[in-house]
């Protein structure tokens, strides 16, 4: 099924920046409305499958929560970009445990047919991939201040050895380390687990902007 | 890059890895002994290596004489005496620090003084291994990837007593065997155990936490970071009972909560859901 869609726009996108054909293909008046940037707290339900793109924020921020039996047409999503390189084709499509199953197959089906990949997560600080991530540049970065290896050699361990497209310091670095300190940070607040404190080096690159 | 040395033993030749290392050495024009306790083991890796190599002429990688004059020198044996005048000693033995260091000491009293003794380990302290072999200075660790003989990468490491021209002869001979060493230190994992490790333990977590399912995990890492396979489908083939080797290896000298096996992997294992070889793992294969 086609699902055309409504974007109500407020501020910057991460997901979709001025000009994405994602954004040109919208209608005024579809059956899904598509909030980007800052999420207006007051959102009048008239749609059958509202989704809001995520930051470092959850859903729950702008649904709120039941003791897990929370979940409604309201889901959440982002377009998965490392850091602040370009968003890719990946839709992490964030649910709650009750969520609308229509709503998600519709939110998939809209998402697809604009030639995305789309993954389902639990409604959870960093979603897929930031959560599995985040930790390990942490440690890659620790890593290199404890001298285990240079930065050249872990990065050609991780594509040579691992088949990786690129090394986790490099990857980290292009991403900005200063949005890896945020994203770790915003994990780490919501957490509490070591593994997403952020490395001395973000720490660094973070300070450093500030002054 | 040229290196003295022109001659091998691989201890461990009949395993996947030793087997593997064998291939790169000889291949690359070094007098290899394979050396293993069962001597059908070695004939069923003779045998790899010849298809190995009949694959390589195929693809137009080697010609017919090369792979005969290969296969020519890799010599089998299960007699650790034939050791004896070899350069280098490369073990490829199980993942066990007691096994690892009495092979070595046993080595010891039968190779020439100035043979090398690298270990392929993959997470023991290449110190530890070293420990009272009564040749500590010559000790090496050169951790290739498996497949060695598809992998270039090896991570070469010294231990605390390594001399440094032993490092450079491991070093030199690395290259010279086309293969393409990254220094890292005497540390649990060097760096690509490490850095995988306790990734694959984090997805395991996410699946039994129900962030997500596996399939939408690898779904992710491919489309958003351009792995090609997945982290499940990665542990599969690796094997589930092997990651919970590397977490009992790793986990009591480093006391890293994300090396640490999660439960839900204890319990595919306990299940007999390996991965592919049992047919069952995170997806489904089949009978195995």
């Amino acid at each position: 099924m086609m699902h055309s869609y409504e974007i109500v726009k407020n501020g910057v996108s991460r997901s979709f920046a001025d000009g994405d054909d994602f954004l040109s293909n919208a209608t005024g008046s579809g059956d899904i409305v598509i909030y980007l940037g800052e999420i207006p707290k007051d959102r009048p339900q008239v749609k059958s499958t509202v989704l809001l793109e995520l930051d470092l924020d959850c859903l729950g921020v702008h649904t709120g929560e039941a003791s897990g039996t929370e979940g409604s047409d309201v889901l959440g999503f982002a377009r998965y970009r490392n850091g602040n390189d370009a968003p890719g084709k990946l839709i992490e499509l964030v649910r709650q445990p009750h969520s609308s199953e229509a709503a998600i197959k519709a939110a998939r089906q809209m998402f697809e047919a604009a030639g995305f990949d789309v993954v389902i997560s639990l409604d959870r600080p960093g979603r897929i991939i930031d959560r599995l991530v985040r930790p390990q540049y942490n440690a890659a970065m620790r890593f290199l201040d404890d001298g285990l290896a240079r930065a050249e050699a872990m990065d050609m361990t991780c594509r040579m050895g691992l088949g990786y497209p690129d090394g986790l310091i490099e990857r980290t670095e292009r991403g900005d380390l200063e949005r890896h300190y945020d994203i770790s940070k915003a994990i780490h607040d919501m957490t509490g687990l070591a593994e997403y404190a952020p490395s001395r080096m973000s720490c660094v690159a973070k300070q450093r902007k500030a002054k | 890059m040229t290196s003295n040395i022109k001659k091998i033993a691989v201890c461990g030749a009949a395993g996947t890895m030793g087997a593997g290392i064998a291939i790169v050495a000889a291949r690359a024009g070094i007098e290899t002994i394979c050396y293993d306790m069962a001597a059908e083991g070695l004939e069923r890796a003779r045998a790899q290596a010849s298809r190995f190599f009949a694959k390589s002429v195929e693809r137009g990688k080697m010609t017919e004489q090369d792979r005969a004059a290969t296969l020519a020198r890799m010599k089998d044996t299960t007699n650790r005496e034939d050791l004896g005048d070899v350069d280098m000693v490369i073990e490829a033995v199980f993942e066990d620090l007691e096994t690892k260091r009495d092979l070595f000491t046993a080595l010891n009293k039968v190779c020439d003084q100035k043979t090398i003794f690298a270990s392929n380990t993959s997470t023991l302290s290449i110190t530890e291994i070293a420990s009272g072999c009564g040749r500590e200075d010559r000790v090496v660790g050169l951790h290739f990837c498996l497949p060695a003989q598809m992998m270039k990468l090896i991570e070469a490491s010294y231990g605390m007593n390594t001399a440094p021209e032993v490092f450079q002869a491991a070093w030199d001979w690395a290259i010279q065997v086309g293969q393409v060493p990254v220094e890292t230190q005497d540390r649990p994992g060097f760096i690509l155990n490490a850095v995988l490790v306790p990734f694959n333990n984090d997805v395991i977590r996410a699946v039994e936490a129900g962030i997500a399912t596996p399939g939408d995990i690898d779904k992710a890492i491919k489309s958003g970071l351009g792995y090609k396979m997945g982290p499940c489908e990665l542990l599969d083939l690796i094997g589930l009972d092997t990651q919970v080797r590397l977490c009992e290896a790793f986990y009591p000298v480093t006391l890293d909560p994300r090396a640490s096996a999660p439960p839900l992997l204890r319990r595919m294992v306990a299940a007999g859901h390996l991965g592919r070889k049992s047919g069952k793992g995170f997806f489904d294969y089949g009978s195995a």
